[in-house]
């Protein structure tokens, strides 16, 4: 967008005092096309200095029990509201089926008690919301790498896509992560909260924990899972939710 | 530069080479100095503003690993549609008009902890806001980076910053603060030297908060968690990193206002041409 700079609007400029002048200006240049791509090349700079430096394995750091938040607040949706959804809250989620699909050589539907019953992983983890507040609970729920082997994924794929009950103003919510948070040892699909079933507040049946990342990776009521090559034709492009509505960073490592 | 053979050439100075006075213009700040300077009259600008746009999202601070609504809060900035108020433990502090409850560019009442003419951008917007503060992260990290490097090996540090063995003695510290109340600065080739408050702040900016705020920046990285985990244990905490994050900014800023009252004490123009050119006139004795 290129705007003409006018006398008039220099004298509206300075009327507004030098902090004015600023401000305008920082939000003026904010909002340029050139300034964007200087922006989304200081995230790529980020996002590969963090990966150069944090092990593909290494860990987020696990609590004691003793180190846990009194209470550990609920935000983003907190009931899904499509009927769909609220047929399967009523009968308990017994006729649900988690889908994961898309490059996989065997698709699968597993209901939530088969997932239940697969191999567990329970950890004490820190939930850093974008905003700024943290939160320690317990999560118990299945690695998503053995829901991934099960399903042979192909080769190509390089992304893993979330696809979710929730929406805002009719706009599903969506998420997803790349192969090595994939793979990672911490990153399940968490069925189990502080010793009890998800609450439906924090994303029953199933919710995302990527725990080296930001709350907002970390997708509810997970319905479907999809391997694909490219996050381009989901959403509107930019492989998340808040990362189409309001352009946060899709790497949420900082 | 030649090194200097004194024994070879035997050229004895007739004269002994003057000491420069009072009125006498000298070179006191080397390019790299200029240049970091300025750039960080950018770069910190944009970092303390954007900062606290990202304040803003969730405008209280805790100590520890965790904190969140329900947790308590050392400090923290609110307001509703009939006023604004900062609390830090137990003390309020009403802030009607400044923070939590101000008046924006179109006239509408707002209600977030610091006003549009505060942050960048100038309306609610956590994604941008980041987006400009690790963009100029990378702007104060790296300069700052070379500028220590810098300093060192070419021993600006080590010479016009360290302090001297006598200047730490208590009653010459005492005196350079009794003379910076009394607005009294030294003249002549006094001038030429920084005083010991001097390099106590520039040391204090330099070797403290700097650090201070990039580390605990980092510290509030969840993939710097992963890869650095000792980060958390040297702040205590995501939450208090987060606190201390916020006291270094306001401890910078601070810094900022000294060091800007002082400019204009000192002679501004002077003092802001030494900055762009390098030269600095010595103030004159006064009689």
């Amino acid at each position: 967008m290129i705007e003409r700079i006018t006398r008039r609007r220099i004298i509206a400029s300075l009327g507004a005092g030098a902090g004015g002048l600023l401000l305008s200006g920082c939000d003026r240049i904010g909002r340029s096309a050139a300034f964007e791509a200087v922006q989304s090349s200081a995230q790529d700079l980020t996002m590969s200095m963090q990966r150069l430096v944090i092990d593909r394995s290494a860990l987020a750091r696990e609590y004691s029990p003793s180190e846990m938040s009194p209470v550990f607040r609920t935000n983003g949706n907190t009931m899904p509201r499509s009927p769909a959804y609220q047929a399967h809250l009523a009968s308990r989620f017994t006729d649900w089926r988690l889908l994961v699909d898309g490059l996989v050589n065997r698709p699968l539907a597993l209901s939530l008690d088969r997932i239940r019953r697969l191999p567990a992983r329970t950890q004490i983890t820190r939930h850093d919301c974008v905003e700024g507040w943290s939160a320690i609970g317990k999560w118990t729920g299945v690695p998503l790498r053995t829901l991934l082997d099960g399903a042979r994924l192909r080769p190509e794929a390089r992304y893993v896509v979330f696809h979710c009950a929730d929406d805002f103003r009719g706009v599903p919510y969506y998420e997803s992560i790349d192969l090595i948070d994939a793979f990672h040892p911490q990153t399940i699909l968490a069925w189990g909260m502080n010793d009890r079933l998800l609450p439906v507040g924090h994303g029953a049946p199933l919710r995302l924990r990527v725990e080296r990342q930001l709350g907002y990776k970390h997708a509810k009521y997970v319905m479907r899972i999809e391997a694909v090559e490219s996050l381009a034709g989901i959403g509107r492009g930019k492989g998340g939710y808040w990362e189409d509505a309001a352009g946060y960073q899709w790497y949420a490592g900082i | 530069m030649s090194a200097d053979a004194p024994n070879e050439e035997v050229e004895v100075e007739v004269t002994a080479p003057l000491e420069p006075r009072g009125g006498d213009v000298v070179y006191r700040h080397r390019w790299p100095t200029r240049i970091w300077h300025w750039l960080n009259a950018l770069v910190i600008f944009v970092l303390l503003m954007s900062g606290l746009m990202i304040f803003n999202a969730h405008p209280r601070l805790y100590w520890g690993e965790y904190g969140a609504n329900s947790d308590y809060a050392w400090l923290q900035i609110g307001g509703n549609r009939e006023r604004g108020y900062l609390r830090v433990g137990s003390v309020e502090i009403p802030t009607t008009g400044v923070l939590g409850h101000w008046i924006d560019s179109d006239g509408k009442l707002q209600t977030r902890a610091f006003p549009g003419w505060a942050t960048i951008p100038g309306s609610y917007d956590l994604a941008g806001a980041r987006n400009w503060h690790f963009l100029f992260a990378w702007l104060l990290v790296i300069p700052g980076l070379l500028f220590w490097l810098w300093s060192f090996l070419n021993r600006h540090i080590q010479q016009d910053l360290a302090p001297k063995r006598e200047e730490l003695s208590p009653r010459h510290i005492w005196r350079d603060i009794q003379n910076h109340a009394r607005l009294r600065f030294p003249t002549g080739p006094a001038a030429r030297n920084y005083n010991i408050l001097q390099k106590a702040a520039y040391l204090g900016l330099l070797f403290v908060l700097l650090p201070l705020i990039v580390l605990t920046g980092l510290t509030m990285s969840p993939g710097m968690n992963a890869a650095w985990p000792w980060l958390l244990d040297v702040f205590g905490g995501r939450q208090s990193a987060r606190s201390l994050h916020f006291i270094a900014a306001m401890l910078i800023l601070a810094f900022i206002v000294v060091h800007l009252v002082m400019v204009v004490l000192a002679g501004p123009i002077n003092e802001i041409r030494s900055m762009i050119t390098g030269h600095y006139r010595l103030p004159r004795e006064k009689p």
